[in-house]
C-alpha cells in the first residue's frame, strides 16, 4: 500500500524513480565523479554507487557553493539524480535545483527521511504539493 | 512573496529577460525558505569556476551577454570568486586549451554584464569588506562565513546562479541569515587552549563545523582570549564552513554581534567542550609523516599579502625537492603587490609557482592531479584537505613551516 510523506514545499517538477538512501550528507563537488555518475569520495556511505536517475535520500547538504552550478551542468549532460530529498537542504542545493529544474524537497513531518524511505523503494516526489509517495 | 512595484515589473518582463529570469529564480528559492519579501543588497559575489560551470554554464552566461546592454548590466557592484585557469600559466599544470577557452568565454560574458573580475575568495581582505548590518549576496562559503561572523554583514550562501540573480535585481529573498532569528546562537562551544598558527585555527573551525553539522546551526565560541588576526579568522571560518556548511559563528567578546554571550542568546545553551582529543581525531586522517609528498599547495582560501610574505620568508635561500611540486594561489591584486615586494621572486627561486586569481581545488583538481601524477598533497589548509579526497588525492595537513620543510625534503617531515 502506498504511503504518503508530507514535507515542506520544494522545487522542481513531479518525478518518479528508485530511491538510493544513506544517512550521510551531500556535496556535488566533494562527493561525486560527475563524469562517471558515481559517488567518488571514499568516506561517503554511497561510495562507488551510481546516482544516475535515482531519487537520492540524504541527511543534509555540506560544503561549498559549487553544487549550484554543478546540478545544472550534470542535467545538461544527462547524468543526474531525478530528485534529492533531504532532512534539511541548505540554500545552495535549493538554488541549484531551481536552475537545473531538478526536484528537491526537505523537512519531513514524520521524522528522519533517511529512515522513512529504503534503498530500492519506488518513490514519487511532488515538490509543489510538498508530498512524497512511497509505492 | 510580497513584491514591490519594481520587483513586479521585473517579473512581468518590463526590465528585460535577464531580470525576469533572475527574479523568477529568486522567488522559487525564496518560497522554499518561506521568504516574505526581498531585501536590497549592496554587493554580489559570484563563484563560477569553469569546472563547475561546464559548457552548459558558460553557454547560460553567454545567453545573457548577447542581450541588449540595458537588459544585461548588473544593478549593483558584482565581483567574482577565483577562476579555474590562470591564463598566464595553465599548460605546465596539465590544463588543456579547451579548459582555457571555457574560461576565456566566461570572462568575456561576465565583462559584458559589467561584472568586476576580482577573482578572489578573500574580497573581505582585498576589495571592499562589508560593514555591520550590510545585506550582501556573497558566494564562496569562506567569504560568507567571514563576512557574517567577523564583519557582521548579512548573507546566505549564494551559489553562482543566485549571486548572478542578485546582481541583476539588486536584491535577494529575505530568508536565513538576513533575519535576526537565524543569527542567534544554537550551539555553545568552549575552547580550552587557544590555537597556535593558521592550521590550528583551521582545525578548530573544522571540529566546530563538524559538530554543528548544518547550515541552520550557529555556533558561539567561548574561551578565546586573544583577538585573532584576520588570517586566523579566515582559516577558522573557511574550515568551519567546509566541514559543517556553517555560514555564521560568534566568538564571545570578539565578533561584533557578540560582545557578551547574552547578545546571541547563548546563556541558555548547554556548554560543549572542545577537547584535545576532538582536535586529534580531526587531524588523524591527514597525517602521513615520512611519506613522499607529490605536491605542496597553499590555497583555500587564497593567501593574503601577509601570508605571502611569510611563505616567501620561509622559502628564501632554500630549494624545494626536485620531485615535489609547490604551488601558491593568491588573488590577482595580492599577486601584483607580492611582485612589487619580491615575495613572488623568493617563492619562484625556491622552485615554486605563484598562481594568480585561482584556487587549487577550483581549477580542475582531478585533471591536473592525473596529468602530473600527483597523489599525496600537503597543505596547511584544513579546508582543502577536506575537499580533495573526493578528487582522488591522499591529502595531508601540516603547518605552513612544516609544509615548506617537507617540500625541501620531498617527504612529510
Amino acid at each position: 500500500m502506498a504511503r504518503t510523506l508530507k514535507c515542506h514545499v520544494g522545487i522542481g517538477p513531479d518525478v518518479t524513480g528508485e530511491a538510493l538512501v544513506a544517512s550521510d550528507n551531500f556535496s556535488a563537488r566533494y562527493d561525486l565523479d560527475r563524469i562517471k555518475g558515481v559517488f567518488s569520495r571514499p568516506q561517503h556511505a554511497l561510495a562507488g554507487q551510481s546516482y544516475h536517475d535515482k531519487i537520492l535520500v540524504l541527511n543534509t547538504a555540506k560544503g561549498g557553493v559549487a553544487t549550484a552550478w554543478m546540478l545544472h551542468e550534470m542535467t545538461a549532460r544527462g547524468i543526474t539524480p531525478k530528485a534529492i530529498l533531504f532532512n534539511q537542504a541548505n540554500t545552495i542545493l535549493a538554488q541549484g535545483a531551481a536552475l537545473a529544474n531538478m526536484a528537491m524537497c526537505d523537512r519531513f513531518e514524520d521524522g528522519d527521511v533517511t529512515t522513512l524511505i529504503n534503498t530500492g523503494d519506488r518513490v514519487t516526489v511532488k515538490p509543489s504539493e510538498g508530498i512524497v509517495v512511497i509505492e | 512573496m510580497q513584491l514591490t512595484s519594481e520587483e513586479q515589473a521585473m517579473l512581468n518582463g518590463e526590465r528585460g529577460p535577464a531580470r525576469k529570469w533572475a527574479i523568477e529564480h529568486q522567488i522559487q528559492v525564496g518560497r522554499m525558505f518561506d521568504a516574505v519579501d526581498m531585501v536590497p543588497v549592496s554587493q554580489s559575489h559570484m563563484m563560477a569556476d569553469p569546472e563547475s560551470l561546464g559548457e552548459a554554464g558558460v553557454a547560460f552566461m553567454e545567453n545573457f551577454a548577447a542581450m541588449d546592454e540595458a537588459d544585461r548590466r548588473v544593478a549593483i557592484p558584482m565581483i567574482t570568486d577565483p577562476r579555474g585557469v590562470d591564463l598566464s600559466y595553465y599548460d605546465p599544470l596539465g590544463q588543456t586549451e579547451e579548459m582555457a577557452n571555457l574560461e576565456r568565454r566566461f570572462i568575456a560574458a561576465c565583462q559584458s554584464l559589467g561584472i568586476i573580475m576580482t577573482d578572489t575568495c578573500i574580497n573581505y581582505q582585498t576589495i571592499m569588506p562589508p560593514v555591520l548590518g550590510d545585506h550582501v549576496a556573497y558566494g564562496d562559503t569562506g567569504v560568507v562565513i567571514y563576512s557574517n561572523s567577523v564583519c557582521g554583514a548579512r548573507s546566505n550562501f549564494e551559489g553562482g546562479p543566485s549571486a548572478l540573480a542578485a546582481g541583476l535585481t539588486g536584491r535577494t529573498p529575505r530568508y536565513g541569515l538576513h533575519l535576526d532569528e537565524h543569527r542567534q546562537a544554537t550551539r555553545r562551544f568552549r575552547v580550552a587552549s587557544e590555537p597556535q598558527g593558521l592550521t590550528d585555527w583551521g582545525v578548530l573551525g573544522a571540529v566546530i563545523g563538524r559538530k554543528a553539522g548544518s547550515y541552520w546551526e550557529v555556533p558561539v565560541i567561548e574561551g578565546i582570549e586573544r583577538i585573532p588576526t584576520s588570517d586566523e579568522m579566515k582559516h577558522m571560518g573557511a574550515a568551519m564552513a567546509s566541514y559543517g556548511s556553517t555560514p555564521l559563528f560568534h566568538i564571545v567578546g570578539v565578533t561584533p554581534e557578540c560582545r557578551t554571550l547574552g547578545d546571541v542568546g547563548g546563556e541558555a545553551l548547554a556548554v560543549e567542550d572542545i577537547t584535545e582529543s576532538d582536535l586529534d581525531v580531526l587531524r588523524e586522517p591527514f597525517g602521513a609523516k615520512g611519506k613522499t609528498v607529490d605536491v605542496v599547495v597553499f590555497a583555500a582560501p587564497q593567501l593574503s599579502l601577509v601570508e605571502m610574505q611569510t611563505v616567501a620568508d620561509l622559502c628564501r635561500g632554500r630549494k624545494k625537492h626536485g620531485d615535489t611540486a609547490f604551488l601558491v594561489c593568491t588573488a590577482a591584486s595580492v599577486y601584483s603587490d607580492a611582485e612589487r615586494m619580491g615575495f613572488n621572486r623568493a617563492i619562484e627561486d625556491f622552485g615554486g609557482k605563484v598562481l594568480q586569481g585561482t584556487c587549487f581545488y577550483q581549477q580542475y583538481a582531478r585533471e591536473i592531479g592525473e596529468a602530473n601524477g600527483w597523489k599525496r598533497l600537503l597543505s596547511n589548509s584544513t579546508k582543502i584537505v577536506n575537499i580533495l579526497g573526493g578528487y582522488g588525492y591522499a591529502p595531508a595537513l601540516a603547518s605552513m613551516e612544516d609544509c615548506i620543510d617537507s617540500a625541501v625534503a620531498g617527504r612529510i617531515v
